[in-house]
């Protein structure tokens, strides 16, 4: 494989990709998944805008988790249909090919490869062809090497390159994680209770890069801090129930009666 | 002392009961009869062959209980003729009556015997075998019964009628409709020969086949007698199949329950612990052997309670692999909480130092556990199908245990302890549970478990240092096809395993239904990746 | 930590720099890239003692000479070669993928009996029986060969059988299983019920490969008498070869991207599918790689040791493979090689000299090694390399 110069614009063989030209990144229609009866997603129905940055809040057990599952191929609806762009049918590809597609994702428990330095951790998540037999011979291009530093210096992890990945406090692994997620540049981003754990200074950190991806990627960020949400989000969806409860920007959402009674009413008074 | 024997007290009972209804029944004939029977019985006294030989017949139709014993002592040389006439059983040196049953002394040099010839000798086998036609024992029904199938005589006909109309056991109907059916498929009347057909169709089983086959050669122009033997054969045919499904379904049902006791242990310790526990066959190997010693004991100490042994060693079982499990704990296995691969290699270690540890005490060799007296035998349930008592006792020993197991957890405090700390350990420690007692104790509940098991097997099969590495593979497939942490997953997948294994051995043969099963679970994990019963969603993931 | 560990000083250190392109810069660019120096150093040495010292060793001296290895000795060493290569094939999908086997038996096995049927073929005539047949259809009184047995008569034919067999078997099991995500014990289950269910097959004497007794009393290989010292020889160099080979082959891999993802599919599996890996790709191509090396030795095992029988299937065979690995430490390859060396030592005089310490030796190295030695005898040099540097 000889490695493209640009990589932004570098696309690959090996995946599929979103049709946007209509400005929509994401289409959640009808969506229902039940566990046991237990109805975790109740015809669903959501629609993120290219370069969007939607928040998505809600009480426990609402199915923000599993909204997430679904869009990433991990959990398949029992009816519904999602779209990522016009075109790609996200239920008829593995996660994989989703996150190939450009569909990347945050867990609400960081998860790194423990086992690797953070640089190894970087590399394999950096976009790039990953087919299996691509990567017997695979090898770094000084392009790569410089986008890798260059991300290193936006997370504050350029002095633990070569530390492993395990060894790193539990915040580093947030960025290293987040990190990770900016090497794949993937269209969209779903990013589980991002600061979850972290310091004050971490968190507004935190607010200022996703809000500098705002245009560049669409971002859909699941969170439980209040504050955090109002300094990032534009709109945002309350989740209840597995149904979408009100959609807005902050403030017609905090003066919706219905909200208040469900979520914000029970944890600010 | 009193011969206290389960089996043996209801067999007594039973005789009792059938005893006293039948004197019941013909207490009018036998007043009259009495005397009819006296006066024949005189005449095996005297020296007339004929008149011999027509008493023998009329003994053999006489349905009197004493007339038995008399025409075997006759059969076999041991009826003896004082001089004055009067008839006596002997039975090595002891005399009795032959009519009352009262010990009799008398000098051997002056009895004499009755004498025989072949005449009398086929009337007595006949006479013989319609009296053991209507005995209590069902075995010497069934013999009696197979004696005159295999050579029927006319003058037998209205005893095997008799014998049918009051018969209640699948075999010996068989056995009688088989007899009387050759009689009467010879008969010149049309209609018992139809009779004699449908009877066969009905009652025959698959020895009723090659008789009917042979009818249908000679059925030429006979329209009506051909279609009845079609029919016929058709009935056996459907019989046969529906003999051969219960046979299936009963030794599935059987084999079931012996997985299921093998592997309700692992379920406890794997499915609810997370523990790998490669040692686990031979929990049932150590359960196996308290029998053996268990049954020793006895043997030395108790032998007129031999029979009860079984049941000593069920808590001696469950104890001796209980605690072993608890050490296994305690010293090993609570290190590597978490660390599944790690604990299936140590577990594994543990297993081989079992197996050799047992090799030193007891050899190398497989040794011998003998079954009660009341654990062989079975019911008849029709022809070619019996269920022997000892897959009977297994089904329902299983049944018993998972209920205890069930009611352990449902219902006990040390349940509900296990419970709270399998699922949500740290809140269950928070709560001041102590989650490492309460690990012991399950892990030691699991091995005993497994120990009852090993009196199961200890009854069906050898009992070796190896017996635990045959069972282990099996009891891992049925914990991982019921899905981890259900009981009920449990239970259906050792009945579904055994139901399997039996449905397909028919068509393939043990080591390929084996394979196949094998297969069947593997694209079974495809379609439901957490087993049979486990919750979908969430928790899983966890 | 990292920097004076044992593998720190025989792997390269750092991410590689700018490849370079004339010819042998390229080649030993490229062989840095597998080890360093000195870890070549180590396997030059092995080299040289195992291809060189040895078979001198066997050849120069006098019977009766204190420096002569006596031909048996070769043959041993030959089938340690044969199980350091299956360690390594272990190694391979437990050290880095974490995909622990509990039935790599059955792929040895089965490239066992591929070779076995061919040497069975080539004797035609001359067992017990003076039969085209072999000795055990003869006694079953079979009148034709069964339709498997056809081809291995031909040598490349067998040879090919025995790669791909282990590999069809391994992959069609393994599409099936990691497609389900079928992972860590519940995998090793599986992996010992399909060991377990085919050990049960050939058994069966209606399987058509000698049931019980398996393959066995070969003559020759190619024309060469198997009894020949000299052919025995050239089987234990041709094994030490083709471990060398198969040696650097897994080194290659795991030091590629490849290796790396494998790690972080057994680390994080979610995370490496939402990053845009196939995980199913990389560990079904581990997978079948390691089977078709466990082909290979089986096939190299069975001419040396004289014999194939279904034992080689039993679970209890596969689980010993597994303590080779775990006691030379897993997760750095050599270390597999180490400890299949040193247990199957220890094995060789044990069960000679105390038999009935043997099992409990082997229990006991199962339970000592996961209480207090989860990285193996590589992972105590490491300590004591340390606490000298201290």
């Amino acid at each position: 494989m000889t490695p493209t110069p640009d990589l932004l614009a570098a696309e690959f063989a090996d995946r599929p990709l979103p049709d946007t030209s209509h400005g929509g990144i994401l289409y959640v229609e009808g969506v229902t998944v039940s566990f046991d009866g237990f109805r975790a997603l109740d015809d669903l129905t959501l629609f993120i805008r290219e370069g969007e940055l939607r928040c998505i809040i809600g009480p426990n057990g609402a199915g923000k988790t599993t909204l997430m599952d679904v869009i990433t191929g991990k959990t398949r609806p029992d009816t519904g249909n999602v779209y990522f762009g016009q075109t790609l049918d996200l239920l008829k590809l593995r996660e994989y090919e989703i996150a190939r597609a450009g569909i990347g994702r945050k867990f609400q428990k960081p998860t790194v490869f423990e086992g690797h330095t953070v640089f190894e951790n970087l590399e394999l998540a950096l976009k790039a062809d990953k087919r299996a037999f691509t990567s017997l011979t695979a090898r770094l291009s000084s392009d790569q090497h410089d986008r890798i530093d260059e991300i290193l210096e936006t997370i504050g992890l350029t002095a633990e390159l070569q530390r492993l990945a395990g060894s790193l406090s539990h915040g580093q692994k947030q960025w290293l994680e987040i990190g990770m997620l900016l090497a794949q540049e993937p269209k969209l981003l779903l990013v589980d209770e991002p600061v979850a754990g972290m310091t004050e200074q971490e968190i507004e950190h935190t607010s200022r890069l996703l809000n500098s991806l705002e245009g560049k990627h669409s971002v859909v960020v699941v969170e439980h801090d209040m504050a955090f949400v109002r300094s990032i989000a534009r709109k945002v969806t309350v989740l209840h129930q597995g149904r979408v409860l009100a959609e807005g920007d902050m403030d017609t959402i905090q003066r919706d009666p219905k909200v208040i009674e469900v979520y914000l009413g029970g944890e600010h008074g | 002392m009193p011969d206290l024997r389960l089996p043996t007290l209801f067999s007594r009972w039973f005789r009792l009961v059938l005893t006293l209804l039948l004197l019941g029944l013909l207490q009018p004939a036998l007043a009259t009869d009495d005397a009819v029977f006296q006066e024949t019985a005189k005449a095996l006294a005297g020296a007339d062959r004929n008149a011999i030989r027509q008493a023998v017949e009329t003994l053999g139709v006489s349905q009197d209980a004493r007339a038995l014993p008399m025409l075997e002592a006759l059969r076999d040389g041991r009826l003896a003729v004082t001089p004055e006439g009067r008839l006596l059983l002997r039975n090595g040196e002891a005399l009795t009556n032959a009519l009352s049953g009262e010990p009799v002394a008398l000098p051997t040099e002056t009895l004499s015997a009755p004498p025989l010839n072949n005449a009398i000798r086929r009337v007595l086998t006949a006479a013989i075998a319609q009296l053991q036609l209507v005995s209590p024992d069902r075995k010497a029904r069934l013999s009696a019964a197979r004696a005159l199938a295999d050579n029927p005589h006319e003058e037998d006909a209205p005893a095997l009628r008799q014998a049918l109309a009051k018969e209640q056991d699948a075999e010996v109907r068989a056995a009688l409709a088989l007899a009387l059916a050759q009689l009467d498929l010879n008969s010149s009347e049309p209609a018992a020969r139809l009779a004699a057909v449908e009877l066969l169709g009905k009652e025959g089983g698959p020895k009723a086949r090659p008789l009917l086959e042979q009818m249908l050669a000679k059925t030429e122009g006979d329209e009506l007698l051909s279609q009845a033997v079609n029919q016929a054969l058709a009935n056996l045919d459907f019989r046969q199949a529906l003999v051969n499904q219960a046979g299936n379904f009963f030794y599935g049902l059987s084999l079931g329950s012996i997985l299921l006791l093998a592997a309700l242990g692992l379920a406890i310790t794997f499915g609810l612990m997370g523990v790998i526990n490669m040692a686990h066959g031979e929990m049932l190997m150590l359960g196996a052997y308290a029998t053996y010693i268990v049954q020793n004991l006895f043997r030395a100490w108790l032998p007129g309670w031999f029979d009860w042994y079984p049941l000593a060693a069920l808590p001696a079982a469950f104890l001796v692999s209980a605690l072993v499990g608890m050490a296994l704990e305690r010293s090993v296995i609570r290190y590597l909480y978490g660390r599944p691969l790690e604990t299936l290699l140590a577990t594994w270690g543990i297993s081989l130092l079992l197996i050799q540890i047992v090799r030193l005490l007891f050899g190398a060799q497989n040794v011998e556990v003998a079954n009660p007296a009341w654990l062989s035998g079975g019911v008849a349930l029709a022809p070619g199908l019996v269920l022997p008592y000892s897959r009977l006792a297994t089904i329902a020993f299983a049944a018993l245990v998972l209920l205890l197991v069930w009611l352990l957890f449902q219902r006990t405090w040390l349940g509900l302890q296990v419970r709270a700390v399998t699922q949500i350990r740290p809140m269950a420690a928070s709560m001041g549970i102590n989650t490492a007692r309460v690990d012991m104790l399950t892990f030691g509940l699991g091995s005993g478990v497994a120990g009852l098991g090993g009196v199961a097997l200890s009854q069906l099969g050898n009992v070796g240092p190896e017996l635990g590495q045959s069972y282990i593979v099996d009891c891992f497939m049925v914990v991982v096809l019921g899905g981890v942490g259900k009981l009920a997953g449990t239970v259906a997948g050792a009945l579904g395993l055994g139901m399997v294994n039996k449905f397909l051995e028919p068509f393939a043969g043990a080591v390929l239904g084996k394979i196949a099963v094998l297969i069947i679970i593997i694209l079974f994990i495809q379609k439901r990746p957490q087993g049979l019963f486990a919750p979908k969603g969430r928790l899983v993931e966890n | 930590m990292a920097e004076d560990s044992l593998s720190a000083r025989l792997l390269p250190a750092a991410p590689p720099s700018e490849p370079s392109w004339t010819k042998w810069d390229s080649l030993s660019a490229g062989l840095s890239r597998l080890h360093g120096p000195t870890g070549w150093t180590v396997i030059l040495s092995l080299v040289l003692l195992f291809g060189v010292a040895i078979p001198l060793l066997n050849r120069l001296p006098a019977a009766d000479s204190a420096w002569h290895i006596p031909d048996y000795l070769v043959t041993l060493f030959g089938k340690f070669l044969c199980y350091a290569l299956v360690a390594l094939a272990l190694d391979l999908i437990w050290g880095f993928a974490g995909i622990l086997s509990l039935g790599h038996g059955v792929f040895f096995a089965l490239g066992g009996y591929a070779m076995g049927m061919h040497l069975m073929r080539t004797m035609a005539g001359e067992g017990v029986y003076r039969s085209e047949l072999p000795d055990f259809m003869v006694f079953l009184n079979w009148k034709e060969m069964p339709w498997f047995w056809h081809g291995f008569e031909h040598f490349g034919y067998a040879l090919s059988m025995a790669l791909l067999v282990p590999g069809l078997l391994a992959f069609v099991f393994g599409f099936f299983a990691f497609r389900s995500r079928i992972k860590g014990v519940y995998f090793s289950i599986i992996t010992q019920a399909l060991t377990y269910a085919l050990m049960l097959l050939f058994f069966r004497n209606e399987t058509g490969l000698g049931g019980n007794n398996g393959l066995t009393d070969f003559k020759r290989i190619l024309g060469f008498s198997l009894q020949e010292p000299s052919t025995r020889l050239g089987l234990y160099l041709l094994t030490a070869f083709l471990l060398l080979l198969s040696y650097l082959l897994c080194r290659y891999l795991v030091n590629a991207r490849f290796g790396r993802v494998l790690t972080a599919i057994c680390d994080a599996e979610s995370r490496i599918m939402f990053c845009g890996y196939d995980s199913l790709h990389y560990k079904l191509f581990a997978w079948t790689l390691s089977a078709v090396l466990c082909g290979l030795a089986g096939a190299l095992y069975v001419p040396q040791v004289g014999i194939i029988n279904p034992s080689e299937m039993a679970p209890a065979a596969s689980i010993e493979m597994i303590i080779w690995v775990a006691v030379g430490g897993r997760g750095a390859l050599y270390g597999a090689l180490l400890g299949a060396g040193v247990i199957n030592g220890a094995k060789s005089w044990l069960t000679v000299a105390f038999p009935e310490i043997w099992l409990f030796f082997l229990g006991g190295l199962f339970i000592v090694v996961t209480l207090f030695m989860p990285r193996g005898l590589i992972g105590l040099l490491d300590l004591r390399r340390r606490r000298k540097t201290a």
